[in-house]
């Protein structure tokens, strides 16, 4: 008992000790707090799929009252903005080079013509392939409203209406807008990129330093070196995971359907795991930069293959296999989850016993290394 | 380690003029630099195996092409009608369908996360059909709002080609008004990978170049060779030239890599020039070499400048510079902060020059930027280590 309690203050002071050597110093304290909330308030513009702005150019030849009322349906979107009136199809080529416009909506001659006898018209869409997500957005943009110029000019024209409706609806994001699912899955994201390089360039630096010999010839167990070097970064991981949580609530106003107490839970399954990661770096790499480079190799493949931006499902098999000992992944589930579903921990089994392997795994890795070198 | 010697034999005819001397003493300093290099084989692995391993790993699993996607079809009365609807899901590639004949199990598995839409026929389906207003309902899971649209699309379509077959049959029926017909230029195929690999180039050679300079610097202060260097006759702008040119061949290694898996690996078609391509490749990777300079020449602390460089560099390069996300539909100031990004310049020259071909009109002012941005980190980079010197 005495064992323990003793164990616990060493490790409490410990962890004081490198908290105040973090946070005192306003320039790390900055460095540390500052990032997340900024990046947080920038990608969370920058990082939506959905489109507000597209320009395009028209190619009109049919001049009649239709084809100016289904390009009066694109400009009056609020998304479309019209950059060229095009006289000839040759011009198509270079306004589309050099990206004056994403899309050519181009209407031929007798369009108004087909309509009024009955028979159906076409438009041609011609975009700017160079990102075909966006242009691939944009043209399903284009297609709902010329479904909706189609049920006006029918209504009005008397024609009979489609024989089957499509009624959809999107549980969890009514209105689909990627903000909703791009910033919860930043919490995670922001976070893991600093913690786990605080952790793992700490203890190196103190190597390179020479006080790490210091710290074990103490009467410190190695065990509880380990766990005074985790729990500041925990600590820091917590706040700026905090910060990341406040952006998305009070600045993007995406409502929190979850409860807090799960998000903590899984929060802090996930900043061990990434911290246990990020100390099995330090006890492998001998200097700085080895710790530098191991973290980074480690870094961007998590952040990029965590499901993110791109969905794991599209991965191949293989890659899908080797995310799962990505942290990240997990997190990214469980903030989403939690925050947009509402998901109870009972929901989130299958993403919690990874993240306690993986803490599992690597702290006693990390904590076996460390008691070797010191023999 | 510390001071440069002079390889070059001392009895040469022009080495008392200033200019060979300088060339000398450069020479000197890119000797050393490239002998560290192959010493220590970390910067070897970030120059040259990195951008292979991410552009391996990245390349393949970076995709935003939907297929295969796992939805219920909950057919609550089997007419022939919704039968042959559901049909239609099985056959398409784009969708793995479960059938199943009521809501809840379904649900349930949409909860779960199993499945990533409902596609429900309601019992009046058939009935409603002859009437010629029927519903087919569909549920999608918002969570990821880019999935959920082009699922949406995808049921569009197999409803819409149900549809138009009983058209064709002679079922009497409407036919739709406007038909879109639809070209994707550059990319006939909608491959994401056409436009996100040539964009991780990017990414890689940001990170690369960045990161080089940015330990070795601040190795060197961190160390105090820098100093003992400086008190030699050595000046900061030959430092400066010194240490970035055995890095810019390395990067270039890099670069080539990168550009060989785009093409033979991932079969990016390379439209434009290589000569473009490479020219414009050699000025990013002196601006992403420069960020670091910059960077290290200021904050003299390995922890702090490879702190910074990733913040600077990592995900701006992938948020901001019009690689994933497009760059119009962002709000005015973040807009204006991506014009500060070199990366956003380069993401719109690589997706030109491999996809569209020389477009000069996009080529000349995104190079003229890079150029600009290369002459200001290298004044940048000299200023402030002149500063910190004095």
């Amino acid at each position: 008992m005495n064992n323990v309690l003793g164990s616990l203050l060493r490790i409490l002071a410990l962890t004081r000790k490198e908290l105040l050597a973090v946070l005192k110093d306003p320039r790390s304290r900055m460095s540390l707090l500052i990032p997340p909330v900024v990046q947080a308030l920038i990608f969370g513009y920058a990082a939506t799929y959905d489109l507000n702005h597209v320009t395009y150019a028209a190619l009109d030849q049919d001049h009649s009252a239709a084809s100016r009322q289904l390009l009066a349906g694109l400009d009056g979107s609020g998304v479309f903005e019209r950059v060229a009136n095009l006289p000839r199809a040759s011009d198509i080529k270079s306004l589309i080079d050099a990206r004056r416009a994403l899309l050519i909506v181009q209407i031929d001659q007798q369009f108004e013509r087909r309509l009024l006898s009955g028979q159906s018209a076409d438009v041609q869409l011609i975009a700017d392939g160079r990102n075909s997500n966006t242009a691939g957005t944009a043209m399903t943009y284009v297609a709902s409203i010329i479904d909706q110029f189609n049920s006006t000019w029918g209504h009005d024209h008397g024609a009979v209406p489609a024989p089957v409706r499509l009624v959809a609806r999107a549980w969890y994001n009514p209105n689909l807008e990627t903000r909703w699912f791009m910033i919860p899955g930043m919490i995670g994201t922001l976070t893991l990129i600093q913690t786990l390089m605080l952790t793992a360039m700490s203890v190196s630096r103190e190597r390179e330093q020479g006080t790490f010999d210091q710290l074990l010839v103490t009467p410190f167990r190695p065990f509880e070196i380990m766990a005074g070097k985790a729990l500041p970064s925990i600590v820091v991981g917590t706040i700026q995971a905090g910060g990341v949580l406040l952006v998305a609530q009070l600045w993007f106003h995406i409502p929190f359907a979850g409860s807090y107490v799960t998000l903590a839970i899984g929060l802090l399954m996930f900043l061990s795991a990434a911290i246990g990661i990020g100390l099995l770096v330090s006890a492998v790499a001998a200097t700085m930069q080895q710790s530098l480079l191991y973290s980074m190799l480690l870094i961007m493949p998590f952040s990029l293959l965590s499901g993110l931006t791109t969905p794991l499902s599209s991965m191949p098999r293989f890659l899908q296999y080797v995310t799962v000992i990505n942290p990240l992944r997990y997190a990214i589930d469980i903030t989403r989850r939690v925050y947009l579903e509402g998901a109870g921990l009972d929901l989130l089994i299958s993403d919690l016993w990874p993240l306690a392997l993986l803490a599992a795994i690597t702290l006693w890795a990390a904590s076996w290394m460390f008691s070797n070198r010191m023999q | 380690m510390t001071t440069p010697t002079a390889p070059a034999p001392a009895s040469n005819a022009w080495a008392s003029n200033a200019w060979p001397s300088k060339l000398r003493r450069i020479r000197a300093l890119v000797l050393k630099e490239s002998r560290q290099i192959m010493r220590d084989p970390s910067s070897i692995a970030i120059g040259a195996v990195l951008p292979l391993i991410l552009i391996l790993l990245f390349g393949y699993g970076l995709s935003l092409d939907v297929k295969n996607v796992p939805v219920a079809i909950v057919i609550d009365y089997p007419t022939p009608e919704a039968i042959e609807l559901a049909a239609g899901f099985q056959l398409s590639p784009y969708f793995h369908p479960l059938t199943m004949h009521s809501m809840p199990p379904a649900q349930q598995l949409l909860l779960e996360h199993r499945v990533d839409g409902i596609v429900r026929i309601p019992a009046d389906f058939s009935r409603r059909f002859a009437a010629g207003d029927a519903e087919v309902q569909l549920i999608v899971h918002g969570g990821d709002a880019n999935r959920a649209r082009i699922i949406e699309s995808y049921v569009q379509g197999v409803v819409g080609i149900w549809a138009a077959r009983l058209t064709a049959q002679g079922q009497d029926g409407p036919i739709q008004l406007v038909n879109v017909q639809s070209r994707l230029w550059f990319n006939e195929a909608n491959d994401s990978s056409y436009f996100l690999v040539p964009g991780l180039v990017v990414l890689v050679m940001t990170l690369i170049g960045g990161l080089l300079t940015a330990m070795v610097m601040a190795r060197e202060w961190e160390r105090g060779t820098l100093e003992s260097l400086l008190v030699t006759p050595v000046r900061s702008e030959e430092i400066l030239l010194g240490k970035t040119l055995p890095y810019f061949v390395l990067a270039l290694f890099g670069f080539v890599l990168c550009v060989l898996s785009a093409k033979f690996l991932f079969h990016v078609p390379l439209r434009g020039s290589v000569w473009v391509l490479f020219g414009a490749s050699m000025l990013y990777v002196l601006v992403a070499l420069g960020i670091g300079l910059l960077i290290s020449s200021w904050v003299k602390n390995q922890l702090v400048a490879s702190q910074l460089t990733m913040l600077a560099t990592f995900l701006p390069a992938f948020m901001l510079s019009g690689f994933l996300f497009d760059l119009r539909s962002m709000p005015t100031l973040v807009r204006m902060i991506t014009y500060a990004l070199p990366a956003r310049y380069y993401v719109a020259l690589l997706q030109s020059v491999f996809l569209a071909g020389d477009v000069w009109s996009v080529i000349i002012p995104n190079t003229l930027m890079l150029a600009a941005m290369a002459a200001v980190l290298a004044l940048a980079s000299r200023a402030v280590l002149h500063k910190t010197l004095a």
